[in-house]
């Protein structure tokens, strides 16, 4: 026989268990509606497999040249020298968002080669360049 | 010249620490109540050594003697004075010797304020706090030495990132230091406590002051942090889960959770494990961020222009730091017998912990996947704020009414005495977001929750200090502080969040765009030469169409030369009820400009609540005799 203290305790151990278990479950479900995946301009090109309307990012280098300004938006080039892919943006970009440096923008993709961003992300150290960008241009700049 | 000091003073340290394992080593052995004067004496040169060879840096600094490596890439002759001093913290070398100091002055204090403590406690604490000295000494001396010399001279250095060059970012990194490296006492008293047996009460007396100390620098300087994000970066918020944002508020929750279980410990004398658990995890996880943020694998605003042999030795430093607390803490700890009352203030509190943890997993999570992800499978991905806001914010609801309710339980066990006076604040509280929902807009059923219960926190506190004021409950004035802080701080970041306007547009000069509230007239730009920089300054207009009231807005591009660099400063026109904030940049020289204009109520009450939250610790360091 359980005694009454014995039966409360595991009562409160399994309530725990269970507590945990579904908030655990709770973060990876989220977690997983809100991932941004990360690609290349020939990633985006090659896989079949892109998901259009749904929120990601695209890295590169801003081609030179390739930046207009209209009193809508600004448009861009972001290559990874294989590849290219046209930007559109409305909305303040970062103050190191310049022509060949490492950019990432963070929105939908609308075709293969034309990306509406919601976000640019430029960093603020002006000998720093995103890890991703680094990869893709040591792979092809060579 | 300086290098050479600089260098022997290090050393001297280094021997210092040695030598002061050592003699505590050896009066372990005695049978002597007292600890040793030499151990003393030992521990105050090396403070005095280390301080020193930090002011060596900062002269270094001052006069721009570019024979340092680390001053001629991180400063520059014309950088205002202020700057050049905050220039020394400002990089990676240079703070590491800030990061030791505080180590050593830490441990000096510890061992001097703790004279009633057990001796054999104290000199483990001071054993394992010079092991941590030692390891980051030789980090420093190995890797990262902020006085290695360069020849031959240059006459210029490279400067400071503008973006660092900013009043809140100076004191920002001081602040988190003190509040993320003085974790270390109480990892090394936690660590000292498992193997000299001297836990319960007396063991969360001794670490007490060193957990508020730590925690209210911590708060404060988090708070620095997103202050500065808010003017400096430009897109109008200040938190915005930016991986490094969330390494600095993981150790956060720990301390937090250990701030409230001491409490637990000291009252009731149990929870003694958890509590361990929690010194120990507070730490590591203040060197984990520290590790993320150094080695550049995080993509963020604070990453050093990055070299992947600092990350390493963290890293190595880190794992022997987690082993070697777990196999002393698995072999010494000793089973503890709970007892806990349902109704009973430290079920509350042990329910603040688990909050806590739960707060500090998903944010753990959040920050760590895409870090594990990329290693194994190669994909990359970023965690987005949406995220974070779905899985944290629902859970401020319960959080928020146990923390209304749970410091009014008593001790052991304590009866419903208070259930009308409850249903009341509950009631108002609904009564206030009813108001809130009917004349100021509508919002959905989360907001809410989260306004009732942010209310309901408020008017519990109030209530507090009320009876506090009158006398009739003379305790706890710290937590009503920082309960107080809290309520408000959640209710106006919630009003901040569904009230605010944001519009995006480009304009030429001369132009004038119109809102529904507010007519935007670009006037003019101006060019002005300032010492380091020059600026354009756009002249804005901005009339409010509501009550035409006319304000003038002038934010800036400045351009900073060494090193060459843009930095966009924000207007902000600061009142009590909202924010104005206007940024203007430009992209590639053409005649558009980019405007990003926001009106953002209550924000300067956000800042206020959230320093109140900080104030309750220093309140209850300068109350602490008379204090519950």
């Amino acid at each position: 026989m359980l005694t009454k203290k014995v039966k409360k305790r595991i009562l409160f151990l399994i309530s725990i268990f269970l507590l945990s278990i579904f908030a655990f479950f709770f973060i990876l479900k989220s977690l997983n509606k809100n991932i941004l995946y990360f690609s290349s301009p020939t990633e985006i090109k090659e896989r079949e497999d892109i998901p259009f309307g749904k929120d990601m990012r695209v890295g590169g280098m801003v081609k030179k040249g390739s930046i207009t300004v209209n009193k809508k938006n600004i448009q861009f080039i972001i290559t990874d020298f294989e590849n290219e892919i046209l930007i559109s943006y409305s909305g303040t970009v970062p103050n190191l968002f310049v022509e060949e440096k490492g950019v990432v923008a963070e929105g939908k993709l609308s075709d293969k080669n034309f990306f509406i961003a919601d976000r640019i992300l430029a960093k603020h150290d002006e000998n720093y360049m995103p890890p991703e960008i680094k990869e893709i241009i040591q792979k092809n700049a060579k | 010249m300086l290098s050479n000091i600089g260098i022997s003073l290090v050393v001297l340290v280094l021997i210092l620490s040695f030598l002061t394992i050592y003699t505590a080593y050896l009066d372990l052995k005695t049978s002597n109540q007292f600890i040793k004067v030499s151990i003393y004496k030992l521990s105050l040169f090396q403070t005095t050594f280390t301080v020193l060879s930090f002011f060596t840096l900062i002269i270094g600094f001052i006069n721009s003697d570019f024979s340092l490596i680390n001053v001629y890439e991180n400063s520059h002759t014309t950088k205002p004075f202020f700057y050049k001093i905050a220039g020394t913290w400002g990089n990676h070398e240079g703070s590491l010797l800030l990061w030791i100091n505080i180590l050593v002055i830490f441990s000096y204090l510890f061992l001097v304020f703790n004279y009633k403590h057990n001796k054999r406690f104290r000199l483990y604490t001071l054993i394992f706090q010079n092991i941590l000295i030692l390891g980051f000494l030789f980090f420093l001396l190995l890797n990262s030495n902020p006085f290695n010399s360069i020849y031959p001279i240059p006459l210029e250095g490279l400067g400071l990132n503008p973006i660092l060059q900013d009043p809140a970012l100076a004191i920002h990194p001081p602040l988190l230091y003190v509040g993320f490296v003085g974790c270390s006492i109480y990892f090394s008293a936690a660590m000292a406590s498992l193997i000299s047996g001297y836990g319960g009460k007396l063991f969360a007396q001794s670490i007490k002051t060193w957990v508020k100390i730590s925690w209210c620098f911590q708060t404060l300087g988090i708070i620095v942090g997103s202050i500065w994000a808010y003017y400096e970066l430009g897109w109008g918020g200040f938190w915005f889960w930016d991986p490094v944002e969330n390494a600095s508020l993981l150790p956060w929750f720990a301390i937090t959770a250990l701030m409230h279980s001491l409490i637990v410990l000291e009252k009731r004398s149990t929870l003694y494990s958890w509590v361990i658990i929690l010194c120990l995890l507070t730490f590591i996880l203040s060197v984990t961020g520290t590790f993320l943020v150094r080695s550049g694998i995080l993509n963020s605003v604070h990453t050093f222009a990055s070299d992947p042999s600092r990350g390493i030795y963290i890293l190595i430093f880190l794992s022997f730091m987690i082993f070697s607390a777990l196999i002393i803490f698995f072999t010494k700890h000793k089973k503890e017998t709970f007892s806990f009352n349902l109704k009973s203030r430290e079920t509350f509190i042990l329910a603040n912990n688990w909050f806590m943890a739960f707060f500090l997993v998903t944010v753990l999570i959040g920050t760590l996947y895409p870090i594990f992800l990329d290693v194994l499978t190669g994909v990359k991905i970023s965690v987005g704020p949406p995220f974070f806001n779905i899985v944290i914010i629902p859970l401020v609801v319960p959080f928020m009414l146990l923390m209304s309710i749970g410091p009014k339980f008593s001790w052991i066990k304590s009866q419903n005495k208070f259930f009308y006076e409850t249903l009341f604040l509950m009631l108002s509280a609904i009564v206030i977001n009813l108001f809130i929902f009917y004349f100021f807009g509508e919002y959905s059923l989360l907001s809410n929750l989260i306004f009732i219960t942010a209310i309901f926190l408020i008017l519990h506190s109030v209530l507090d200090a009320k009876k506090f004021i009158n006398n009739i409950n003379k305790t706890g004035l710290s937590r009503i502080i920082s309960h107080l802080g809290f309520g408000f701080l959640v209710f106006f970041i919630g009003i901040n969040h569904q009230f605010s306007l944001e519009e995006d547009f480009n304009l030429k000069v001369g132009e004038i765009k119109k809102t529904d509230n507010y007519e935007i007239n670009f006037k003019n730009i101006k060019i002005k030469q300032s010492k380091n920089y020059k600026a354009v300054i756009g002249n804005f207009e901005l009339t409010n169409l509501k009550n035409n009231l006319v304000q003038y807005l002038d934010p800036e591009i400045r351009i900073y030369s060494n090193p060459e660099t843009l930095t966009y400063e924000a207007a902000i026109k600061t009142k009590m009820t909202s924010d104005l904030y206007l940024t203007m940049s430009n992209v590639s020289r053409s005649e558009y400009y980019n405007i990003k204009f926001q009106n953002k109520p209550f924000m300067v009450w956000i800042w206020i609540s959230a320093i109140m939250v900080a104030l309750g610790g220093f309140v209850q360091l300068t109350l602490k005799k008379n204090e519950d």
